[in-house]
């Protein structure tokens, strides 16, 4: 069966390439561009996955992990913080609030790929 | 003649003699070698200045003109020394307790440190001594010139030269220089005394040895000698007992008040023990000084001529038996009598004069002067050489004014008789707590005048008109100065005596009784009366535990108390106690003193310490030092606080320049940050567009051309990213370089307009003012990308239906201003502030940019010498650029 991911993300040229790698690849794709009501996005679509970003309007990434980790539904989720910060500092804050897996943008696509399948495999 | 000369030289050797000894004992004490300086026996010695020239010739003429009288003199000062040994330990305690300097001294300092006792002391002291300095000035002369006459020739010489002059002038060179060498109160003057005990064994020696000549070289033993003094008149004549007794107080009186006497019994005092071996001693010089007199004035007055001097019996019958040499040491005996009394008396008075006359002037004249310390040291030292000079002279005038003459004679009585009207006060002082000041005072003035008035007046030349002495004041009978109350026919001599000390001393009890003691003077009463309930030897402090805690409290407060507990415990430790409080011993004492005057002075320190342990009060010199040492340590920690001042603000300026830093080197890795994120941005829908393209799979023909555009789109934000940054970075740092062109204003709003692109846009841009068209100096092409920024901001930003941009140009105060305003909605208040902020975006992303826009604009407003800023409450988003008209100003 097809595993639903969900691209939190607010650069729209990012999304179409996520989206267009991940279909290709035989994911089922969702997308949303802010931070505001992600929690509630990401709750109410019930994915597979969540590829989420970092500093998006409205609300940070982090916030958003660490409420979606408090949640009993996606306390176990697998997340990948994809992020275009790239310090070491911001690979812990990543950690902290839960993260599965920590990408810096630029990305290569089939890396993003593999952690993909990797996180859905475990 | 040759006689003459020799006799100049060998006293002139003697002198130099005194000189050495003086030097070198002061050398010895100053080296601390001078432990024999400090011996019993020296003491005794200089005890002697009591004998002056007065008693070694006078004694002779005066038994031989009244027999055995002259005994009285000896006899008063053995009784004292005898008798009220244990009154003369009191004076010595408190006088080394209380750090007392002279006679005015302990008077003042019993009394309350009254300066006007002290004063009146010092001045009756003064009026009393300088007769007698003058007497022994004088029997240095009559010596000179008893040698002059047996030496044809000799007369000449000596009226040609003033032998008082040389002699006072060379006592005070002798005394200035080995009476004011140091300063300190308990200060001793190790030469002076040494000198003195010199010349103590040299008068002795001089009149022994005369004796021993007349009774065996001339009468021919001590049989043919008696036998002499039985036919003479002197053995015969009959004792007056009224007067034995009267003179016998007198003198013992005396010597419990004079000036020189308290120098050397007290102030010069090393040791109180020294006090056991004088008491025996001091009589036993008395006695063998007064053993030979009565044989040499018996010899005398049967050898000499009818109408010789008999004061001068001890000199001239030697030298009518051709004994030159004994003469000479004879000559020496009385020249040694002389100067030492002189030199005492001038060291006495002259410290008198100087505390309680010079410096309390001094002191008032320089009041709020910025004296330091070692100007006061030096001022006192000054004070008392001055004084030591005036004194001399003093003593030297009144011997040119009164001529020289016989009366000088009877100077020393009348002399005793003055100083003995400190008795009451001294002796009330030290026993009676009773005592106070106003009694003291009243005393003194009442014995003072009444001894004027009787005795001093009538004594001495024409200070009475001879009426007076005969009928009294004014005739009022009773009033007589020899006769006071109509008592007469008793000797003038005891009658003053009896009449100035009775009346002295009544008063003294009486005004002491009616007055009240002020506190300080009742403290002082006690300290002195119970002198000896409060220490039990004044070399070394002495008490209890108690006292030890109270000596950790004080120091605790000038220590703190974490230096002092360890200092305490280690020394109670050292003395094998445990706990915290040591035994006070004087080891514990003298270190704590040490310990305490690192922080506070030696005197303030030894002040403290002398407080708790009770044992000593603080003296006028004490505090001076004190004072001294406050002021210093005043200015000490003024600059202290100067340089804390100066370190706080250097502190401060620091701080803020740390801060200025942080702050600065966070906003660079957030802006380094910001700069990471949006060169990252594009670069990864780049990076991830070109492998879709690269692996070709999957791909629809269109989306080929369209994320081909997609990577050419962002790899163009890239490239105006860049732009931006290092366009930012050059303004910032003031690299740029400005091509100042001449240009019309209205020009440059159009070429804006028209590089906005806003023929294609739907943003309509409207164009008002009157002041378009005017001239300027400045970078066109700069003006341009802040007006094109503006214009285009409108564009992406202006969100209303049938958005407008206005341009309108003013001119207020100087300035042309431009102001942007649209119709959309506007930036929101809290926002306002930030926008011109790096990388600000109010919303998200969709309008592009990186927000540095703004920034720049500000940037090149401020090269350009203008202002760019927002205008709130203009409706939409309003921006006013501000430029200086005469903008002929280079940038650089």
């Amino acid at each position: 069966m097809t595993k639903r991911v969900l691209i939190i993300e607010d650069e729209p040229n990012i999304i179409e390439a996520i989206s267009f790698i991940l279909s290709r690849d035989g994911w089922s794709v969702d997308t949303h561009s802010n931070g505001h009501d992600a929690v509630a996005v990401v709750l109410m679509r019930a994915p597979d996955l969540v590829i989420l970003d970092v500093m998006l309007p409205g609300r940070s990434g982090y916030d958003i992990l660490t409420d979606l980790r408090a949640q009993p539904e996606t306390r176990d989720l697998p997340v990948l913080i994809l992020t275009a910060r790239g310090q070491a500092r911001d690979r812990e804050l990543a950690e902290k609030a839960g993260a599965s897996h920590f990408m810096t943008k630029p990305f290569s696509n089939a890396d993003v790929i593999e952690a993909l399948n990797a996180l859905v495999a475990q | 003649m040759a006689t003459l000369n020799i006799l100049i030289a060998v006293c002139l050797t003697y002198v130099a003699l005194l000189f050495a000894v003086a030097f070198m004992a002061e050398r010895a004490a100053l080296q601390g070698r001078g432990n024999w300086l400090r011996s019993p026996w020296i003491y005794t010695l200089s005890l002697s200045v009591y004998c002056t020239a007065w008693t070694f010739y006078g004694a002779v003429g005066y038994a031989a003109r009244s027999g055995l009288e002259y005994v009285t003199i000896y006899l008063g000062p053995s009784l004292v020394m005898v008798g009220w040994w244990w009154a003369l330990r009191k004076m010595v305690r408190i006088g080394r307790t209380q750090r007392i300097t002279s006679v005015a001294d302990l008077i003042s300092s019993r009394y309350g440190k009254s300066g006007l006792l002290a004063v009146c002391v010092t001045l009756l002291a003064v009026i009393g001594i300088t007769p007698y300095i003058s007497l022994q000035l004088q029997s240095v002369t009559l010596s000179f010139s008893s040698f002059a006459t047996s030496d044809p020739g000799g007369i000449a010489l000596m009226e040609s030269h003033d032998t008082a002059l040389w002699v006072a002038i060379g006592l005070a060179l002798f005394t200035i220089l080995f009476g004011t060498r140091n300063l300190d109160a308990n200060e001793r003057h190790h030469g002076v005394v040494m000198a003195i005990a010199v010349e103590a064994v040299v008068k002795l020696c001089a009149l022994i040895a005369v004796g021993v000549f007349v009774v065996w070289g001339v009468a021919g033993g001590i049989g043919p000698m008696m036998e002499r003094i039985d036919a003479s008149e002197i053995g015969t004549w009959q004792m007056d007992g009224g007067r034995w007794v009267g003179l016998t107080f007198l003198s013992a009186a005396a010597f419990l008040t004079l000036p020189r006497m308290f120098q050397v019994l007290v102030v010069e005092n090393e040791d109180e023990r020294h006090l056991r071996t004088a008491a025996w001693a001091f009589p036993t010089y008395l006695m063998l000084m007064s053993l030979f007199v009565v044989p040499i004035a018996v010899v005398g007055l049967d050898l000499m001529p009818a109408g010789s001097n008999p004061d001068q019996f001890v000199l001239t019958v030697p030298l009518t038996q051709g004994q030159e040499g004994l003469a000479m040491l004879s000559f020496l005996g009385g020249f040694s009598s002389a100067t030492s009394m002189v030199i005492v008396a001038a060291i006495a008075l002259s410290t008198m004069v100087s505390n309680h006359i010079v410096m309390p002037i001094f002191l008032r004249l320089t009041q709020g002067g910025a004296g330091g310390p070692s100007d006061v040291r030096h001022v006192v030292i000054m004070a008392r050489r001055l004084s030591i000079g005036l004194v001399l002279a003093l003593g030297y005038l009144y011997y040119k004014i009164s001529g020289g003459g016989t009366a000088l004679a009877a100077i020393g009585l009348v002399s005793f008789a003055g100083l003995a009207q400190l008795l009451p006060a001294m002796m009330g002082g030290i026993f009676w707590r009773g005592a106070t000041r106003n009694g003291a005072f009243a005393g003194l003035v009442v014995g003072f005048v009444l001894w004027t008035y009787c005795l001093l007046l009538p004594q001495f030349g024409n200070g009475l008109p001879p009426s007076v002495l005969e009928q009294g004041p004014w005739g009022i009978g009773w009033l007589r100065p020899q006769a006071l109350f109509g008592i007469e026919g008793v000797d003038p001599l005891l009658h003053a005596v009896m009449w100035s000390l009775s009346l002295n001393t009544a008063f003294f009890i009486l005004v002491s009784l009616v007055s009240f003691p002020s506190p300080l003077e009742r403290l002082q009463g006690a300290q002195f009366v119970n002198i000896f309930e409060r220490s039990g030897n004044p070399q070394s402090w002495k008490g209890g535990i108690a006292q030890s805690e109270d000596l950790m409290i004080m120091a605790q407060r000038i220590l703190g108390p974490a230096e002092v507990q360890a200092f305490f415990q280690s020394e109670a430790a050292r003395q094998g106690l445990a706990g915290f409080l040591p035994e006070p011993s004087p080891d514990f004492l003298a270190r704590l003193e040490r310990e305490l005057s690192g922080a506070v002075g030696g005197a303030t320190a030894h002040a403290m310490v002398a407080q708790i342990m009770g044992a000593a009060s603080v003296s006028v010199e004490d505090l001076l030092a004190v004072a001294d040492e406050t002021a210093q340590m005043m200015e000490y920690s003024s600059q202290l606080e100067a340089k804390s001042n100066e370190l706080t603000r250097t502190a401060r300026q620091l701080r803020a320049a740390n801060d200025k830093l942080t702050q600065l080197s966070v906003q660079k890795d957030a802006f380094l940050s910001q700069i990471s994120h949006e060169l990252r941005t594009p670069m990864t829908s780049i990076r991830a567009f070109s492998e879709i393209l690269r692996d070709a799979e999957g791909l629809k023909p269109e989306d080929l051309t369209r994320y081909a555009s997609i990577i050419h789109a962002e790899a163009i934000r890239l490239t105006r990213l860049l732009d931006d940054l290092l366009d930012l970075s050059v303004l910032e740092n003031g690299q740029v370089s400005l091509n100042l062109r001449d240009g019309r204003l209205s020009d440059v709003i159009a070429h804006a307009i028209a590089a906005a692109g806003s023929d294609m846009h739907p943003l309509r841009v409207r164009r008002v003012g009157p002041a378009e068209g005017i001239f300027l100096t400045t970078d066109l092409d700069r003006l341009a990308q802040v007006f094109i920024n503006l214009i285009a901001n409108a564009q992406k930003y202006c969100d209303a239906p049938r958005p407008e941009l206005t341009i309108a140009v003013t001119r207020r105060e100087g300035r042309i201003l431009v102001d942007f305003i649209d119709n959309g909605a506007g930036i929101p208040p809290e926002s306002q502030g930030m926008i011109f902020e790096k990388f600000y975006r109010i919303s998200d992303r969709q309008a592009g940019g990186a927000g540095l826009g703004l920034a720049i604009c500000r940037e090149i407003m401020d090269r350009l010498g203008g202002t760019l800023g927002y205008l709130p409450g203009q409706g939409g988003a309003a921006f006013r650029v501000s430029l200086p008209v005469a903008q002929r100003m280079a940038a650089q």
